[in-house]
């Protein structure tokens, strides 16, 4: 009985937090998705599939996905090598390892918004005297506008650098937890059988950070999809969002929320299918990877 | 997951210490109307608009300075009932077919031809006006003498003329023209099309389904691959910084900016409409208005035009000191502009001439935001990408025809 009482106190709170804030919205915009809501969220025309037919057929939908698919292939590979080399590194070293591993961890602590604008205004602005062009201004390059410019595409340099920065720390961390988890036993083993450095990493390691790879790999994958705050930040302005590098989500923002086109039920529409997006790359993804 | 498990727990405490406390801070719960502001950017505009709603005697007022994307929070908010009783805002065709403004034609009276029309239109949805015109903004080319004289440049009086001077203005550390970090897409797209005598809706039908619509973008787009154009400046193109820093020979920017460019340079520059592309188009400068407006889900209608009535109709010296005072915007009573001293000097009464002979709706009723974004979106692959200006054009007008064909009918 006092178990009973405690479990609900502590869950409790918790549990109605998840159900009013997190469980009613999805059901709801579920419900939305099949009405015609534009500036309401008390709709009362059924639609059916239409807004799922609108948003398939949808251009700027359509090309989101496929920026974002693209925007995934890359980032999470070179997010997955980076931590884990990172991760490899600074378990290895013997002296100040707590020093290394807080100062690749401590990005991750920084607000997307306050890194955004850093990237943005002082690293990456288009100005003579921003901190990049002041290092190409050395070697006698005219200043690059980072965040203009559509060919080259630099403002991928400038979100991939910005992405790196804030989640390696974090992933770093993932990994060393799962090196620390490997019994040393299995590297004396690998050793007696004659397996070099990088036998021992390619047959002891690698297998062995199975779960945690897995895990890394998920979160990545679901991060990159849900990409907003640091698009947003740096390519948004005033007069809305460029038409490239338009997340899926930033575009069903302005759908959804734009000032005066409040389209409620193309929005959520779009939303459910971007689930169901993530929600099926993740489950081939798990398959794949458990094999 | 860990944070956003936080996150949801903090949300969840601080609603239940939300439903302690009282938001009003005068006591009396319920009582008050809630009047919405969005954040204006000029000292001072908070305290008046306060001390305006505390000198109101018939009912309480609470003002709500609101930080942040206005537009998003206020048409979120409108969708409950828990939103403003009145708000400033600019009137959308979607939000009144929705129900969700209340007429106030009633509320003008005898004041109505003391307005001018062009901002009442823009205000105006099928003949019923939504909005009462708080403060009109402009934008405008704002131009360095000195360096036009040095380079022995004119000021540009159509839009070759504007591309040639900015190619011809461009040195070394300054460059011809900043127009938004964009490349100028954002802010030009509308100022190109009034230049060649086309518009975004004309009549309740797309009004730049025209060939001419792709040869004034492509000007754009022959400024943005001339090198003479300013891009990835700290301040966008709505801070003066990057002319008054001298980074630029011109700037596209608002009437607001004045007061700061006047301070920073003296009378070392001047105020141009965007050009004209032909004989057939004329220069122009958008212009729009925010309008005090009534929530139709307010419970207390009456009241709400009342306080309406009361700050934008009758207290006229209220308006002249919100228009005046703080930031710098053309009252929109014609009696009142017509006697300030401060809009009869050289740069404000060029910008008063030009709203009075070239001003288009930056922002008309019947432009939402699924033909913007598809009109923008067009615009920015015709200046960035170097895409075809007439599919693209056509494109967008396509979505604007379908919007349109939703909207009317």
């Amino acid at each position: 009985m006092r178990n009973g009482r405690a479990f609900w106190l502590f869950v409790g709170p918790f549990a109605a937090g998840l159900l009013v804030f997190v469980y009613v919205p999805i059901g709801w915009s579920l419900l939305l998705s099949f009405f015609d809501a534009r500036n309401t969220v008390t709709p009362t025309e059924f639609v059916g599939l239409r807004n799922y037919a609108d948003m398939l057929t949808d251009g700027p939908f359509l090309s989101s996905l496929g920026t974002f698919s693209v925007f995934a292939a890359f980032i999470v590979p070179l997010t997955f090598v980076l931590a884990l080399a990172l991760a490899l590194l600074v378990s290895q070293i013997s002296f100040m390892q707590a020093f290394f591993r807080s100062v690749f961890f401590l990005p991750t602590a920084c607000s997307y918004v306050v890194a955004s604008l850093v990237w943005k205004l002082s690293i990456f602005n288009g100005l003579r005297s921003g901190l990049a062009n002041t290092v190409l201004g050395w070697f006698g390059a005219d200043p690059v506008a980072w965040t203009v410019s559509t060919s080259p595409p630099w403002y991928w340099l400038v979100l991939v650098t910005l992405r790196l920065w804030l989640q390696l720390g974090f992933y770093m961390i993932l990994f060393i937890a799962g090196l620390q988890r490997i019994p040393a036993v299995l590297y004396e083993a690998a050793a007696l059988d004659g397996a070099r450095s990088w036998q021992a990493f390619r047959f002891v390691t690698l297998p062995q950070l199975r779960t945690t790879s897995v895990a890394v790999l998920l979160l990545l994958l679901i991060g990159a999809y849900q990409a907003f705050d640091e698009f947003y930040n740096v390519l948004g302005t005033d007069r809305g969002y460029p038409p490239f590098a338009r997340p899926p989500l930033i575009y069903l923002y302005y759908t959804a929320l734009g000032s005066g086109g409040q389209d409620f039920g193309h929005g959520s529409a779009g939303a459910v299918i971007l689930t169901l997006l993530i929600v099926g790359v993740t489950l081939l993804q798990g398959r794949a990877v458990r094999r | 997951m860990i944070s956003r498990r936080r996150l949801l727990s903090l949300a969840g405490a601080s609603a239940l210490l939300a439903a302690c406390g009282s938001n009003t801070g005068r006591g009396d719960d319920g009582q008050a109307l809630k009047q919405w502001y969005h954040a204006y950017g000029e000292p001072g505009v908070q305290q008046a608009v306060e001390r305006y709603a505390k000198a109101y005697a018939k009912t309480p007022v609470d003002v709500q300075w609101n930080p942040g994307d206005y537009d998003s929070k206020l048409a979120t908010s409108l969708l409950s009932g828990g939103g403003p009783d009145v708000f400033e805002s600019t009137p959308q065709l979607s939000s009144v077919r929705a129900g969700q403004l209340v007429p106030l034609d009633d509320v003008f009276g005898d004041a109505k031809s003391d307005f001018s029309e062009s901002i009442l239109a823009t205000h105006t949805v099928d003949g019923k006006i939504y909005g009462v015109p708080q403060a009109v903004d402009m934008q405008m080319l704002f131009y360095r003498k000195s360096f036009f004289t040095q380079a022995g440049v004119q000021p540009p009086s159509t839009v070759d003329e504007l591309v040639d001077a900015a190619r011809r203005l461009t040195t070394g550390s300054v460059k011809g023209l900043f127009a938004g970090n964009d490349g100028g897409g954002g802010v030009l797209g509308g100022p190109a099309l009034w230049s060649a005598g086309l518009d975004y809706v004309r009549d309740r039908q797309v009004g730049f389904d025209d060939p001419l619509a792709a040869t004034a973008v492509g000007k754009l787009r022959e400024l943005y691959t001339s090198g003479s154009l300013l891009l990835g400046a700290v301040k966008d193109w709505a801070e003066p910084d990057a002319f008054v820093q001298g980074l630029v020979a011109m700037q596209w920017t608002g009437l607001w900016a004045v007061p700061a460019v006047v301070k920073a340079l003296g009378d070392d520059f001047g105020v141009l409409p965007f050009p004209a592309l032909s004989s057939s188009g004329k220069p122009s400068v958008p212009v729009g208005a925010f309008g005090a407006m009534v929530n139709a889900k307010s419970k207390r209608i009456d009241e709400a035009k009342d306080f309406v009535k009361w700050l934008w109709i009758e207290k006229t010296d209220y308006q002249e000191d919100f228009n005046l005072s703080y930031g710098f915007h053309i009252p929109p009573r014609k009696s009142i502009s017509e006697k300030a001293s401060k809009l009869t000097s050289r740069p404000a009464a060029d910008a008063v001439k030009f709203v009075r002979d070239n001003a288009k709706a930056s922002n008309p009723p019947d432009w939402t935001s699924v033909m913007r974004t598809a009109f923008n979106d067009a615009v920015s692959r015709v200046v960035r990408d170097g895409a075809p200006a007439d599919a693209e054009l056509k494109a967008a007008a396509g979505v604007a025809r379908d919007e349109l064909k939703r909207l009317y009918g």
